[in-house]
């Protein structure tokens, strides 16, 4: 093998390039290039009504707009002392269970089967194999109809704020997608035997996995974040103990060790910390596949996402059946200074928002630590992993293994161009 | 112009990214039950978001998403323009600058001051502009994100040689049409739907509050009455200036709206 270089990544959200130079035989540089332009959103959140914050954060990532509308209304109600009640937060539940649905469907189908299948996209593959993506999109729908039967449109809905939602959607738009989210579970249940005959390639690396972990459900919006080390930090402390940290750490990551100071947040890291809390019918598909948790190959998370579409489907089913709304649709909020953070587990992984509000509801200060950003110096120490074996495989094949690796992870570029200066550049001596 | 033609010659479609979220792009790959009919019906022969297969240009139709912030694209929306004959700039960012144009507002300085450990790695511009403030524009579709029927519409009228059909109302008819009580006038809540493009089929008002104008200014809008009938209605300083400095903020009905609405308010505020 030679050099790879790939100048634009298909089939992720965003743009970036990938960089592994190698010099007499041995890896020498490894680099994902983020060069998608920075937008500045926690600048211009500033000086804008906390109500605003939701609608303009969504914007950061088209794919998990209900990711950055629930990290923000957290933070903010945090920041008010504000509790939403159990049907509100049902509501966010299910809408986020939409969210999951659609993302994942889109990138096991869309973004990353291909690779497995030797397709240069799902349209190709829906050539050779119409059926499964047809099944793949109509799985995907479903997830689209849930956001838009809560808010109004799948992409960027307009129904969620702080403190609630601006109305309670009626329940019969609600009731009327249960026939496709039955026929979604079973779909998703098939998704599942059907990822087990994937031929992944072989990579095991020792994470250290982080996730949000409550012990009653399976953790999305609500709980402590839990390490397979066996720590536990409260939403409230993860800044100090995770990411100032890590600029610290990844700084020094040079010439480092793969796993030094890096960590792992997404559906592996879910499934590996949660799966104790996964419904029956999740339960059961992962019992039929006979995983050895933890699982390692960052591949394979697309397992992970399969046994995640089969949870999200079976809870949709269940908070649409429980659905009984009652009452004013939103907490009354009553303005005052304060600082909140909140988190959230964006189908990509964890994401965490805090803001400093004034006495009249404006944003004085906001930092937004998307999944991505978390995520890109464990790629690239990925990418170090598995650059010895790279290097005897032929050029095509090299560069659709490391092209894969970094696809699996099913990075949000959009969403992760605030860490640019954490990037890892020029690391010498593999 | 005919992109229709020899039934053997599927027109060439490339689509492309510029600053921007991506929810354009997924709207496309959001028609579930088209997309594939889509593709059996155009040549995807550039499309990053969805396959690795780059086929070269020239193309018949070029799609854009996003807007124009780095030195880079601005040479590269040229050769994107060089390349399509036909150039559709899709979304709100691609059509006004979207919401990174707040920075057009203030000194990006002190944005990438406040982001960024390491200011000297980011290379930006000034300004988030559209597309057509860059290179010609054949079509503008609006929206943030796009409605896809609107999209799909459009690749409709382009493959039958028609001119496409766009709602020719604003969200203001679309909301008497789907006969939701206004909530202006009942519930005092400031709302841009007299002035915004039509095409979303008026859903902030469906779900009980103002639109925020995401589809952009509506041409039969009159932003004078809709300022001084709106301001008053403020719940927080700057509410019907702040829905007007948002996603469409950088399109020139909206600017001026805007600093008409913050003048409005100023003088309230002196008295």
């Amino acid at each position: 093998m030679k050099t790879i270089e790939v100048s634009a990544l298909a089939r992720v959200e965003g743009e970036g390039g990938l960089y592994i130079g190698v010099k007499d035989n041995q890896v020498v540089e490894i680099r994902l290039d983020i060069y998608e332009p920075p937008r500045f959103f926690e600048g211009f959140l500033v000086g804008r009504f906390l109500q605003e914050v939701p609608d303009i954060t969504a914007r950061i990532c088209g794919i998990c707009p209900v990711a950055y509308q629930m990290s923000s209304v957290a933070a903010l109600e945090k920041a008010l002392g504000v509790e939403v009640g159990p049907q509100t937060y049902a509501l966010r539940r299910l809408m986020y269970c939409g969210e999951y649905i659609e993302s994942h469907a889109l990138h096991i189908y869309l973004l990353q089967a291909p690779d497995l299948l030797g397709q240069p996209s799902a349209l190709d593959l829906a050539a050779i194999a119409p059926d499964v993506v047809r099944n793949a999109l109509r799985m995907k729908k479903i997830g689209n109809e849930i956001l838009k039967a809560i808010g109004g449109r799948s992409v960027h809905p307009v129904n969620a704020c702080v403190g609630g939602f601006y109305r309670w959607p009626d329940s019969s738009s609600l009731k009327a997608l249960l026939p496709e989210l039955e026929w979604g579970l079973e779909a998703a249940k098939e998704t599942v035997r059907w990822s087990l005959t994937l031929p992944y390639p072989d990579l095991e690396i020792d994470y250290e996995f982080v996730a949000i972990h409550h012990p009653e459900e399976y953790g999305v919006m609500r709980g402590d974040v839990i390490s397979s080390t066996g720590k536990k930090t409260s939403v409230a402390d993860y800044e100090m103990r995770y990411f100032e940290e890590h600029v610290q750490r990844s700084n020094a990551l040079h010439g480092h060790t793969a796993n030094g100071g890096t960590y792992l947040v997404g559906p592996l890291a879910r499934l590996n910390l949660n799966h104790a809390q996964l419904l029956p019918a999740a339960q059961a598909a992962l019992s039929e596949a006979k995983l050895n948790l933890p699982l390692k190959n960052p591949y394979k998370s697309l397992i992970a996402r399969a046994i995640e579409l089969v949870n999200f489907y079976e809870e949709s089913i269940q908070l649409i059946n429980n659905y009984l709304p009652a009452g004013p649709a939103h907490a009354a909020l009553v303005l005052k200074a304060g600082e909140g953070c909140g988190m959230s587990e964006a189908p990509r992984g964890l994401l965490y928002h805090r803001y400093k509000i004034d006495e009249q509801g404006k944003v004085t200060f906001a930092k937004i630590v998307p999944p991505t950003a978390q995520n890109l110096p464990r790629i690239e120490a990925d990418l170090m992993v598995l650059a010895p074996k790279l290097i005897d495989m032929q050029q095509d094949l090299a560069t659709i293994t490391a092209e894969h690796l970094v696809r699996s992870y099913d990075p949000c570029i959009s969403c992760a161009t605030h860490f640019l200066n954490l990037r890892v550049e020029n690391i010498n001596g593999v | 112009m005919t992109l229709s033609p020899k039934p053997s010659l599927k027109p060439k479609v490339a689509v492309y990214k510029f600053s921007s979220c991506d929810g354009c792009q997924l709207s496309i790959l959001n028609m579930e039950d088209e997309l594939l009919d889509i593709a059996s019906a155009v040549d995807i022969s550039y499309f990053l978001e969805a396959t690795r297969t780059v086929k070269p240009g020239p193309y018949d139709v070029g799609i854009v998403e996003g807007s124009i912030t780095t030195p880079h694209e601005v040479d590269r929306i040229k050769e994107v323009r060089a390349e399509c004959k036909y150039l559709i700039a899709l979304g709100t960012c691609a059509t006004a600058g979207g919401i990174q144009a707040l920075r057009n507002f203030a000194r990006v300085d002190d944005y990438i001051k406040t982001v960024y450990a390491h200011p000297e790695f980011i290379h930006t511009l000034e300004t988030s502009t559209s597309i057509a403030n860059n290179v010609p524009v054949d079509l503008e579709i609006w929206g943030c994100p796009v409605n896809k029927g609107t999209v799909l519409e459009v690749l409709a009228a382009l493959l039958q040689n028609r001119r496409p059909n766009f709602p020719p109302s604003p969200v203001c008819v679309e909301c008497k049409r789907r006969s939701i009580i206004c909530v202006a006038v009942a519930q005092g809540i400031p709302c841009l739907g007299p002035v915004v493009h039509g095409g979303c089929g008026a859903l902030c008002p469906a779900n009980g509050r103002g639109c925020y104008g995401c589809f952009g200014p509506s041409s039969a809008g009159n932003f004078n009455s809709l300022v001084n009938t709106m301001v008053p209605l403020d719940r927080y300083p700057n509410e019907t200036a702040n829905l007007l400095r948002s996603f469409s903020s950088n399109s020139p009905a909206f600017r001026a709206a805007a600093d008409a609405a913050l003048k409005i308010a100023s003088t309230k505020e002196a008295k």
